[in-house]
C-alpha cells in the first residue's frame, strides 16, 4: 500500500513536470509531428487488421448465437455495430495499443534513462520530461480518434463481409441492422474514452520507462509493467466512464 | 574554477563520499582518479547537482550550487558540458542534429546559424564526414567526438567528462585527451574529468584528486604523482605497468625528479 501510494506520488510529480510550457515551441512541435507519426500514423495498419477480422468474427457469433425464428435478423447488424462502436474500437483497441504503443514508449524511455540520454538533457537545462514526455501524450491523444473512427469503420466493413459469407444473415438485413436505432453520441462517448485512454497509455508507460534503474533487464521489466498497469487503468476507467456516461 | 567544500554523501546508510573538499582550477584539466567504485562518479555527479549531497557546499566561479533557484540552476546548466561514458548520444537524432540539440534548445541564432555552429564544432573535433549518420552508425571514438562537439556547441565555462577513455583504443584514447586538454586551454574551461586510465593521468593530469573509499587521499599534479609518498595512491598507480616504466626510467635520471620540464614526465617517453 505504502508501495503505491509512493509510486502515485511519483507519477503525479512526474505529470507536474511533463505537462509544463514546452522549453522551445519549434522542438515540441517537431516532437510532436514525430510521435503522431510513430505512434499513431505506424499504428493505423494494426488497427485496420484487427479491427476488419474481430468485426467479421463478431457478426458469425452473432448470427451463430440468435439463430432463432423469433430474434429479426437485422439484429445481427445492430448488435454487431453496437459492440464495436460502445466497447471495441475504443476500449479493446485501446487495450492492444497499450501492448503495442505503451511497450514503445516504456522502453524508448526507458533505455534513453540507462543510457544517460535522460541525464544529458538535465545537464543542458532542458526539462526532460516535458521534452520527452509531453509530445508523445499530445501525439497519442490528437491521433487516437482517427483511430478509432477507423477502427469503427473496417470492424463494420468486415461485419458487412461476414454478411456475404454467411448464409444465416443478408447483406441487406444487416445494413438495416447497422442504421436501426442509430444513436450519434456513441461515437462522442468512443472517441472521448479513447482519448482518456491515449492519456493513460502513454502517461504510465512514460512513468515506468522514465524511473528506470538498472540495465536492459529492468527496461523489459518497466515495459511489461507499464502494459500490464495501462491495461488495468483503461478497464477501471471504462467501468467509471461507462457509468458517468451511458447510465 | 569550481570549489567543493565538506562533501558528503551517503546512500541508504552507507557513506559513499567522506567530507571531500577540493579546487578544480580553471583552463586546467582537474583529474579525479580511483578505483571503480571509489566514488568518483558520485562525486562528479554532486558536483553537477545531478545528486544533492548529505552536506558539503559547491562553488562555481563563487556561486553556490546547492540552494540554487531553478532559474539560476537552468542558466548554471547552460554553462556546462558533459561527456558521459557511454557518450549518451541521442540516438534518435543524426551527430549533426544532436550537436545542434543545445543550440536549438537555446540559442536565439536562426537555423543557419546554428548550423554553421554545430558544423564548427564537428571540425574542431575532425568530425565533418559524419555529420549525417546515426550514432549506432558510427565508431565509439568517433560518439566520443560527437559527444565532446555537443557538449562545447555553447561555449560551455565548465566541462565535466566521465571515464571519456572507457571502451576506446589506446590512441584513439590519447586523442580525446589531447582533444580535451586543447579545447580546455583554448576556451578556458574548468574541466573535470573521472577516469582510473593511467595514460590520461601522465598525459593531462594538470590537477589530479585522488579517492580511496570515498575519502580524499591525495591531490598534486602529474609531476608530483610518481614521487607521492601516499601509500594508497602508489598502491593504485603502480598497479598500472605505465607507471612502473616510468618510475623506473625516473630512477635512471635522478635530476628528473626536481625537473617538471624533463621528457620523463608525461606521455613521451613512454611512447617513444
Amino acid at each position: 500500500m505504502n508501495e503505491s501510494l509512493h509510486s502515485l506520488g511519483e507519477y503525479v510529480l512526474l505529470m507536474k513536470k511533463a505537462i509544463a510550457v514546452p522549453d522551445r515551441w519549434s522542438m515540441f512541435f517537431k516532437q510532436l509531428i514525430r510521435e503522431i507519426y510513430k505512434l499513431g500514423v505506424d499504428s493505423l495498419w494494426i488497427v485496420v487488421i484487427i479491427s476488419v477480422f474481430i468485426g467479421t468474427v463478431i457478426a458469425i457469433q452473432i448470427s451463430l448465437n440468435i439463430n432463432s425464428p423469433l430474434i429479426p435478423k437485422f439484429t445481427i447488424g445492430y448488435t454487431t455495430r453496437e459492440i464495436i462502436l460502445l466497447e471495441f474500437s475504443s476500449s479493446i483497441m485501446c487495450l492492444i495499443l497499450a501492448g503495442k504503443v505503451g511497450s514503445n514508449i516504456a522502453s524508448e524511455i526507458g533505455t534513453m534513462r540507462i543510457t544517460e540520454q535522460i541525464n544529458a538533457m538535465e545537464i543542458m537545462g532542458v526539462n526532460s520530461a516535458n521534452f520527452l514526455i509531453m509530445p508523445k501524450i499530445a501525439g497519442l491523444m490528437l491521433f487516437i480518434p482517427v483511430l478509432v473512427i477507423f477502427s469503427m469503420f473496417t470492424g463494420i466493413i468486415g461485419g458487412i463481409g461476414a454478411s456475404y459469407l454467411d448464409t444465416q444473415m443478408t447483406p441487406s438485413s444487416f445494413e438495416y441492422g447497422l442504421q436501426f436505432y442509430f444513436n450519434s453520441y456513441y461515437i462522442w462517448y468512443s472517441i472521448i474514452k479513447s482519448v482518456v485512454y491515449a492519456f493513460l497509455i502513454s502517461s504510465i508507460a512514460a512513468y515506468f520507462g522514465y524511473n528506470v534503474k538498472g540495465g536492459a533487464l529492468d527496461v523489459g521489466k518497466a515495459s511489461t509493467n507499464a502494459v500490464v498497469m495501462s491495461s488495468i487503468m483503461i478497464l477501471l476507467a471504462d467501468v467509471i466512464m461507462t457509468h458517468l456516461m451511458l447510465t | 574554477m569550481i570549489e567543493i567544500k565538506n562533501l558528503t554523501k551517503s546512500f541508504e546508510g552507507r557513506t559513499v563520499l567522506h567530507d571531500i573538499s577540493a579546487v578544480f582550477e580553471t583552463g586546467k584539466t582537474n583529474l579525479i582518479i580511483g578505483r571503480s567504485g571509489s566514488g568518483k562518479t558520485v562525486l562528479l555527479k554532486n558536483s553537477i547537482g545531478l545528486i544533492r549531497p548529505d552536506s558539503g557546499e559547491i562553488f562555481y566561479d563563487g556561486r553556490k550550487l546547492i540552494g540554487m533557484g531553478k532559474k539560476e540552476l537552468n542558466i548554471l546548466r547552460r554553462e556546462m558540458g558533459m561527456l558521459f561514458q557511454g557518450s549518451a548520444l541521442f540516438d534518435s537524432m543524426t551527430v549533426l542534429e544532436n550537436v545542434m540539440f543545445p543550440l536549438d534548445m537555446f540559442s536565439g541564432d536562426s537555423y543557419r546559424e546554428r548550423e554553421k555552429r554545430a558544423m564548427f564544432c564537428l571540425e574542431r573535433v575532425n568530425l565533418l564526414d559524419a555529420e549525417h549518420l546515426y550514432p549506432p552508425e558510427i565508431s565509439g571514438g568517433m560518439m566520443k567526438r560527437a559527444a565532446i562537439a555537443r557538449a562545447i556547441a555553447l561555449n560551455p565555462r565548465y566541462l565535466f567528462c566521465d571515464e571519456p577513455n572507457s571502451g576506446l583504443d589506446p590512441k584513439t584514447a590519447l586523442l580525446i585527451d589531447d582533444l580535451i586538454h586543447d579545447i580546455t586551454v583554448e576556451y578556458k574551461m574548468t574541466t573535470i574529468i573521472n577516469t582510473h586510465d593511467m595514460n590520461s593521468v601522465i598525459n593531462i593530469g594538470e590537477n589530479i584528486l585522488f579517492i580511496k573509499e570515498g575519502v580524499k587521499e591525495w591531490q598534486g599534479d602529474k609531476h608530483q604523482i610518481i614521487n607521492s609518498n601516499n601509500e594508497a595512491l602508489n598502491d593504485f598507480i603502480f598497479a598500472s605497468d605505465l607507471f612502473k616504466k616510468v618510475k623506473k626510467t625516473e630512477s635512471r635520471k635522478p635530476e628528473a625528479g626536481n625537473d617538471p620540464d624533463c621528457p620523463t614526465y608525461g606521455l613521451r617517453p613512454v611512447t617513444d
